[in-house]
Order: structure tokens, then C-alpha cells, then sequence
């Protein structure tokens, strides 16, 4: 009898340890994410008006703003997205939907994607410098920074694309088959429409690694802080004006730190709208 | 949006027309009967496996007919040579023929489309695709070329009424149909094929995945459906084999491939089988 008591009160023991390690954990992850962001804030959130938003940089980023960046920035973003989405996910239905997963090609695509995916973003910084820079002749350009983010987002979209392609039981195809729906039908019709919030989450987890971007644009979309006239002329990302600022600029910790809760802010701003989106989609249970 | 099954004064003035089906013939067309589908010797393997050896059999017009016997014995692969989703398997191949209103469905000019419409399928597992109500049924039909707005309200509506599905759901046919009941999306489903107007409904154990009410009502319908088309089904249940069908087909496996063992009246499997093994199996002895 005794011994029973004193064997569930071990094993209570054990689970409150388990869990009381677990609860740690979980507070370190949160407590470096309110300390970051509680520095930035601190740091910039003084900095921070409507005219900083807009208005170009002046003194070497000392003072104005970072209007020209974020419109740098998003034009970066929208050249990366325009070339690589369709590359990705036209890449994705091949592998998921039209070639067996055992077959040579596909697991050929698929290694060379992993491969991509594990490369350093200052590899594809140097890669994009000779081929879209200089073989190419772009120049430092922001076209030839958001071909080269380009690059860098298509193992993401396509593995995510991919995976969620093949969640979808074979049940649907089969169905879809059965109804006399042809295979582009099936793919247009319910497939890919199916499959939205993987891909919608896919396309943000890019959107997210090419806000982030540093290394890569160093050497191919130049930073060059003015507001850009065409995609020809080359472009300050965000993150590598928040780089440039605090090492190379004294007195720009300021701005560097504003301009860092602003990147912070769109990231997590993206975040919960993926989150929301995929939250909303699955509980309507409707595409 | 939750549905209540049960509400009961919904509209009681359209329940006298609920059920707009069609004069049934039931009788006099099994008693001539007259075959649409016609198996010649038909054989399955999946690589080196054979799953059916040889198969020789008619489905007559207007008529259910039963397929019986134990798991692995080839009836849900039959099922699926009918309207040639085997070719959907990538290592699948069929010997022998298969005549559907004296037309081969398996020579190479035959339109795969047009068959698919003629031969309904409805599966183990009910399928809703993960749409509104509405566009699970509306979006074959616009697939196979019915645009109207009107014509396809109507059809939607007559399905509907014909798998007494049009109560429950008429209020809330633009909520999500994976919200349904078992019961309802299998309804759903057979109410999906029926929208695309086949001849032919194939039903691979229907009522196997609901419980016994939503069992009996789908069985009900089936019953219902007898005469309008000619359905082949299924089915591990024996007692509903013997409620519902004219005709059965018992299979069974001998050197690990599945033989057709004897055809005929559903009547005369259960009472007065000719071969031993189909004796055994319809009393339960064996299998």
C-alpha cells in the first residue's frame, strides 16, 4: 500500500519536473524575444515619426528617414516574388503531382533544392555579383538583387508548395478522376486551391527570409541610399541600412535601432497575417 | 454554421415533392435482363501480382448487382477497370475487354471524359471536397460544360432531393461541406455523381464507413436509385447484399488472385449457390 502511494507520488514527482523544465524553456524562448524587441523599442521607438517613414536618408542616415530604403526594399521583394513564385510552384506540381516520388528526376530536384537551400546567403551575394552583376551587366541594381533573392526563395516556395500538395490525400484525385475531371481541371479546380494555405504560408515564410536579407544584396543591389528611379538603379534593403548604420555610421545607433523596430514590425506584422489566414481558412473549411 | 438534422418543421410545405425521382422500373427490366456492361476475360496486375485472373461477367441495365467476398479478393479493383481509374495506378495492366454499351472503354479512341460522366463513382470513405456544398456539385458540372446559372441551381436541387439531402442542407448550401455528418457527405457525394447524369453508378461498400443510421438511409437511396440506374456495389455486408441487389457476384481468392467464383441471381447465391465455397461463405462458415 505504502509502496504504491510512494510510486504514483515518484511519478508525479517526474511529471512535475518534466513539465517545470518545459515551462523554462519556453520562458527563455519568450524572454529573448521581449528582450529584443523591448531594446529596439527603447532604442528607437523616440526616432520613429511619419516623416521618418518617408522621407530619404540624410548624413549618411544620421538624419531623415528611411522612405527611399523602404521603397527599395519592397521593390527588391516584388522582382524576387514576380521571378521566382511561378518558378517555384510550376517546380512543385511537376514534383508532387506529374513525377513518381522514387523516380530519378524528382529525387535529382529535390537534393538539388536542398542543396540550394543550405547554401549561405553570402555564396549566393558573391554568385549574384558575377553572374546578374557583371556577366549579365545589371551593375548593382536592384533587378540584380531580387534575382538573386529570386534564387534564394525558390527552395522554400518549392518545398513548401510541394509539401503541401502531397498532404492532399489521393482520395481528392481520385474522386476528381472518378467525376471525369481531366488532370488540369483537378490540378486548377481543387488541387491547388486545396493546397492555398500551404502555399499562402510558403509564399510568407519567403517574403519574411527576403525582408531579412543582408549579405546577399551587399554585393549585388549596392546600397546606394537615394530613392531608386527605375530597377536599373541600384537600392538599399532595410536590413542592410540597419547594418551600414550601425557599423559603419557613428552616431546612427538611433536610426539604426528605429529602423530595426520597423523591419521587426512588418515581419511580425506578416506573421500574424499568415497566421490569421491559415487560422480563418481552417476553420471556414472553405477555399 | 452547425446543421440541425433533426429540425422538423422546415419547410413541411415542399416535403410532399420532396423526393422527385423518377418511375422506377424495378422488376420487369431484371427479369428480361439486358447487359450494358460486358467483362470479357478480364484480367488485373499490379507488376508481377495479379489481383483479378480472368473475369467473365455482364451487368445488366437497371439492375444492382453485388459484389460479395473477402477483403483482398479483387471487387474494388474490378470496380475500378469499370470506369478505368486503374489507369491512374502507375504500374496497373489489364488483359481482356471491357465493352460499355458495345463500345471497348479501353481502345485508345475512346473519349476517358465521356466515360467517367456516363459511370458514377461513389467511395468507401465519403470525399466532400473541401468547398461550399454548392461547388462541390457545381464545379463538375461546369467542368463538363454546364454554365448556366439556373440550370445549374436546378440540378443542384434535384440531386439534392434525390439523395434527400435538399431539407437538411437547402438553407446552408454555401457553408463548408466537410461541416457535414458522415452520413450527409456520402449522401453528398452520391448526390455529386448523379449531378453529371451517368447511366452507371459504381459504389465501392458505401455504407461501410457510417454508422448503422446513416448506413440505412444511404441504403434506402440506393434501393431508391435501382431502375434509374444500374448500379454495382460493394459490399462486406451480406445481409444488405441480399436486401438490395438482383444480381451478386461472389469472388474469392485462390493462389493470391481473385476469381470470379459464381454470377447470378442474388436470390439464387444466397439460397441455392452452386459452388461449395460461395455456400460456405454466404452462411458464414468461411471467410
Amino acid at each position: 500500500m505504502l509502496e504504491t502511494v510512494n510510486r504514483i507520488w515518484r511519478s508525479g514527482y517526474r511529471d512535475l519536473f518534466a513539465q517545470t523544465i518545459i515551462y523554462i524553456a519556453v520562458a527563455f524562448v519568450c524572454v529573448v524575444f521581449i528582450w529584443i524587441l523591448s531594446d529596439l523599442i527603447r532604442g528607437g521607438i523616440a526616432h520613429i515619426s511619419w516623416d521618418f517613414l518617408i522621407e530619404s536618408p540624410r548624413d549618411a542616415g544620421r538624419a531623415g528617414g528611411i522612405g527611399s530604403i523602404l521603397v527599395s526594399t519592397l521593390l527588391l521583394l516584388l522582382v524576387a516574388l514576380v521571378v521566382a513564385l511561378p518558378l517555384a510552384w510550376t517546380t512543385a506540381i511537376l514534383l508532387a503531382e506529374y513525377v513518381p516520388v522514387t523516380s530519378k528526376f524528382g529525387i535529382t530536384v529535390r537534393y538539388s533544392l536542398q542543396v540550394l537551400a543550405g547554401v549561405p546567403s553570402i555564396v549566393f551575394g558573391l554568385f549574384g555579383n558575377a553572374f546578374f552583376s557583371i556577366y549579365l551587366g545589371l551593375g548593382f541594381s536592384i533587378l540584380s538583387g531580387g534575382l538573386t533573392l529570386a534564387c534564394m526563395l525558390l527552395p522554400i516556395l518549392v518545398s513548401t508548395a510541394e509539401a503541401g500538395l502531397r498532404a492532399l490525400p489521393d482520395s481528392y484525385r481520385l474522386s476528381a478522376a472518378a467525376l471525369g475531371l481531366s488532370r488540369s481541371a483537378t490540378l486548377f479546380q481543387l488541387l491547388l486551391p486545396a493546397a492555398a494555405p500551404t502555399l499562402a504560408a510558403g509564399l510568407l515564410l519567403g517574403i519574411g527570409r527576403a525582408l531579412a536579407e543582408t549579405a546577399a544584396l551587399l554585393f549585388t543591389s549596392g546600397y546606394v541610399e537615394r530613392m531608386p528611379g527605375s530597377l536599373l538603379d541600384s537600392g538599399r534593403a532595410l536590413a542592410l541600412h540597419i547594418f551600414d548604420l550601425s557599423m559603419n555610421v557613428p552616431g546612427g545607433d538611433a536610426p539604426a535601432n528605429a529602423s530595426a523596430l520597423v523591419l521587426v514590425a512588418l515581419l511580425l506584422g506578416i506573421n500574424i497575417f499568415a497566421m490569421k489566414l491559415a487560422y480563418g481558412l481552417q476553420r471556414k473549411r472553405i477555399i | 454554421m452547425k446543421l440541425d438534422v433533426n429540425k422538423p418543421e422546415q419547410s413541411v410545405k415542399d416535403s410532399d415533392d420532396a423526393f422527385t425521382l423518377g418511375p422506377l422500373q424495378v422488376g420487369p427490366a431484371c427479369c428480361n435482363p439486358q447487359p450494358i456492361i460486358q467483362v470479357k476475360d478480364l484480367s488485373l496486375h499490379y507488376g508481377n501480382k495479379t489481383a483479378l485472373n480472368k473475369v467473365t461477367l455482364d451487368i445488366y441495365r437497371g439492375c444492382i448487382t453485388a459484389l460479395i467476398g473477402p477483403s483482398g479478393c479483387g471487387k474494388t479493383s474490378f470496380l475500378s477497370t469499370l470506369n478505368r481509374l486503374t489507369d491512374l495506378i502507375s504500374n496497373c495492366r489489364i488483359e481482356g475487354s471491357i465493352h460499355v454499351e458495345d463500345s471497348d472503354i479501353y481502345a485508345p479512341t475512346y473519349n476517358l471524359q465521356m466515360l467517367r460522366r456516363r459511370i458514377g463513382m461513389v467511395f468507401q470513405k465519403p470525399v466532400p471536397f473541401p468547398f461550399s456544398i454548392r461547388r462541390n456539385i457545381e464545379m463538375p458540372l461546369r467542368e463538363h460544360g454546364i454554365n448556366q446559372r439556373n440550370e445549374i441551381d436546378s440540378i443542384i436541387e434535384q440531386v439534392l432531393r434525390d439523395v434527400g439531402l435538399w431539407e437538411e442542407v437547402h438553407d446552408c448550401l454555401d457553408t463548408a461541406a466537410l461541416n457535414l455528418s458522415g452520413g450527409q457527405q456520402q449522401r453528398l457525394c452520391i448526390a455529386r455523381a448523379l449531378a453529371l447524369n451517368p447511366q452507371i453508378l459504381l459504389m465501392d461498400e458505401p455504407c461501410s464507413a457510417l454508422d448503422p443510421i446513416a448506413s440505412g438511409v444511404v441504403e434506402d437511396l440506393i434501393t431508391r436509385l435501382r431502375g434509374r440506374y444500374t448500379i454495382v456495389i460493394v459490399t462486406h455486408n451480406l445481409a444488405q447484399a441480399r436486401r438490395i441487389a438482383n444480381y451478386a457476384a461472389f469472388f474469392w481468392v485462390k493462389e493470391r488472385a481473385g476469381h470470379l467464383v459464381e454470377f447470378g441471381h442474388c436470390r439464387d447465391i444466397f439460397e441455392t449457390p452452386t459452388h461449395q465455397l460461395t455456400a460456405a461463405y454466404v452462411s458464414g462458415a468461411r471467410g
